[in-house]
């Protein structure tokens, strides 16, 4: 038994690809070339050096005391806010672009919610020299304007989505209309362990690197390589794939994906997908999505723009079903509450989607000797205003 | 014989019309399909809406988002339909995309279609080789027809893939883009239905995507059996409402 995909991109009953036949060719194309190309050797040093000078990693995992002293815990933070362009995002975009190079792409689409995989994705276009149209959501861009600026700093095309509810989903909707297309020249960068198979298996293993980190990190501070927990926020489910990756397995580690409640679960304005969701079909991938009874996908609500989807990734979805993870949600108020606290009490100002897996340790109590690694998915810079906003700076 | 394959036999190029379901008013389903009939459309395609239609271009985007608020449902089209063979006979195909099927039950929804008299599906995002492994025996027990669409993109095998599951006809997708009308068909799109043509596959050809007007008509179905519009008929509705479409069709042939 193995929480991974299978060959067929299915983690459980969920995943697979549900897409039209306009995407089939470019689809199969990525899902017969994926494995092998990311085990050519070329590509594992490429990937490795970038990573590891562009991006400056390993990033530190950082025994957090004040704040494991307040909640009577040791908690260890996986510092990817450090990363380069501040987010976990950009592990996936440096792959998909080495990717998208050796398949002979030369134009490059993607998505973004709150601007971080918008931001990555065009940094690594600037850095290979590739055309890069970003589509988001017109809600998105009001609300993350500084990471829309960087993004045309760096060169790329910001493209409005002004369908449905105007956020992430639709967004990725307008990318895939684009990819339809351009079916020849076009590698479509998603940014969550989402969409049609094999791009949640892809992107798992891109951001893997945070686990595999964490393994050898842990050995050296704590004398082994498993904390007792792993938790991460879940939009679609990157960060938190990325640092489950290497413990899914294990079944010592705990698992706990942490969702967004907006104002609250049954307020109406709530992206606690595993809570609200069905089993059903988005973005071409089967997995639990929030709808209505007719299947019609309804709208998100969550004051973090990097959480505010309507689905999660199918291995999140399988790992829910199979109670194999721990889902708790949080409201944006808890959320905007622990920010701030991670700022007074460690000096490191967090990314609200962070915020939310933060908040969970004011209930979710943990054994004293008991090791909870969290990933620190991103940095607050691009939510200021929010921040600013919401605590009247 | 189904509907469908009846009508393939006839010797004329099949002129098929899409609409969306309960645009530009909840009510006017059942009107547009039997004027259409009467009319001379040969084949009626009946969008289900989708709040996510992938692809589709922005005309049939909006249409589906102003049919939704108008408050169309599956149910609530199963309920219009409920009478129309008393009225209409041509074949009548069911378009929408696959989760709404889903949360329905596709087999309540394939028995569903059946009673009413509906004579196939096309459903973009259902894959044949999902179809193929998962549906295909409950699409078959109720003699639904599924259609599937190739684009100039699918490769050879592929399309002989399709043809030996499909038992209608084959949506053939003019150029690789979502829908929306242009205008004209280029030298390559022209070399593509020549090509399919030339595969004697065993289930005729039906163009869609981009046709709009006499000349793109002519055009797509002088190596296939037959043209779909769409999004050029959904801006007719908008401009005119559903009373006009003697006009329409006379722009087509
Ligand atoms: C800092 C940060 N964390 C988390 C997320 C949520 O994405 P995912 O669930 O794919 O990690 C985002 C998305 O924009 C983000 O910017």
């Amino acid at each position: 038994m193995t929480y991974q995909a299978d060959e067929k991109g299915y983690y459980g009953e969920f995943g697979g690809a549900y897409i039209p036949e306009m995407l089939y060719p470019n689809v199969e194309e990525l899902k017969q070339q994926y494995i092998q190309i990311m085990q050519e050797e070329s590509f594992q040093k490429e990937f490795k050096d970038l990573l590891k000078d562009y991006v400056g990693r390993p990033t530190p995992l950082y025994f957090a005391s004040r704040l494991s002293e307040k909640y009577n815990t040791k908690i260890y933070l996986k510092r990817e806010d450090l990363c380069h362009t501040g987010a976990h995002k950009v592990n996936n975009t440096i792959g998909q672009i080495l990717m998208a190079k050796r398949l002979g792409k030369n134009r490059i689409i993607a998505e973004t919610g709150a601007g971080q995989h918008g931001v990555a994705t065009a940094t690594v276009c600037a850095l290979m020299g590739i055309e890069c149209i970003v589509y988001m959501g017109e809600i998105d861009i009001d609300r993350q304007a500084p990471n829309v600026a960087r993004m045309k700093l760096l060169g790329a095309t910001v493209i409005p989505a002004k369908s449905g509810s105007r956020t992430l989903k639709d967004a990725t909707n307008e990318a895939i209309r684009d990819w339809i297309n351009h079916p020849v020249n076009t590698h479509y960068i998603i940014g969550s362990v989402v969409g049609p198979h094999p791009y949640p298996d892809m992107v798992a293993r891109f951001q893997s690197v945070i686990s595999e980190e964490i393994k050898s990190q842990l050995l050296e501070k704590e004398g082994r390589e498993a904390p007792d927990y792993v938790v991460a926020c879940v939009g679609g489910g990157s960060n938190a794939a990325g640092i489950y990756y290497h413990y899914l397995d294990n079944p010592d580690v705990g698992i706990i994906a942490v969702e967004a409640a907006g104002k609250g679960v049954l307020s109406g304005e709530s992206a606690a997908t595993s809570a609200l969701g069905k089993e059903g079909i988005i973005h071409g991938s089967k997995t639990l999505l929030m709808q209505t009874q007719d299947g019609q996908i309804t709208e998100p609500y969550s004051i973090s723009a990097g959480l505010d989807y309507p689905g999660i990734g199918p291995m999140h979805a399988n790992l829910y079903r199979t109670g194999r993870a721990e889902f708790i949600s949080i409201t944006d108020e808890d959320a905007m509450k622990a920010g701030q606290e991670l700022a007074r009490l460690e000096g490191i100002i967090p990314a609200i989607e962070t915020s939310h897996a933060l908040a969970i340790f004011e209930d979710r109590k943990f054994k004293k000797d008991d090791i909870v690694v969290l990933n620190l998915s991103g940095r607050g810079d691009k939510d200021l205003s929010t921040y600013i906003d919401y605590f009247n700076l | 014989m189904n509907r469908i394959q009846q009508k393939l036999q006839e010797d004329k190029k099949l002129l098929s019309i899409y609409f969306t379901a309960g645009y530009p008013q909840i009510n006017d389903t059942v009107s547009i399909i039997e004027d259409l009939e009467n009319n001379g459309v040969d084949m009626i395609e009946i969008g289900l809406p989708f709040s996510d239609p992938l692809a589709d271009g922005p005309t049939i985007q909006e249409s589906s988002t102003q049919a939704l608020r108008n408050g169309m449902t599956t149910e609530k089209l199963f309920q219009q339909l409920k009478d129309i063979r008393k009225t209409v006979n041509i074949p009548l195909i069911i378009m929408g995309y696959f989760n709404p099927m889903l949360q329905y039950g596709v087999e309540e929804f394939c028995k569903k279609c059946e009673e009413i008299g509906i004579d196939g599906l096309i459903i973009p995002d259902l894959p044949v080789d999902v179809y193929s492994e998962k549906y295909q025996a409950v699409f078959e027990k109720y003699k639904l027809i599924n259609v599937f669409l190739i684009t100039p993109q699918t490769a050879e095998e592929r399309i002989r893939f399709i043809d030996s599951v499909s038992n209608g006809f084959i949506y053939m997708v003019s150029s690789a883009s979502v829908t929306g009308a242009t205008s004209g068909f280029g030298s390559d799109t022209k070399d593509y239905f020549k090509r399919i043509s030339g595969m004697n596959l065993k289930n005729p050809q039906i163009v869609g995507f981009g046709i709009s007007d006499k000349q793109s008509f002519k055009e797509a179905t002088e190596y296939s059996n037959g043209a779909i519009i769409g999004s050029a008929y959904i801006k007719h509705l908008t401009k005119n409402g559903v009373e006009k479409n003697i006009d329409f069709v006379k722009t087509i042939r």
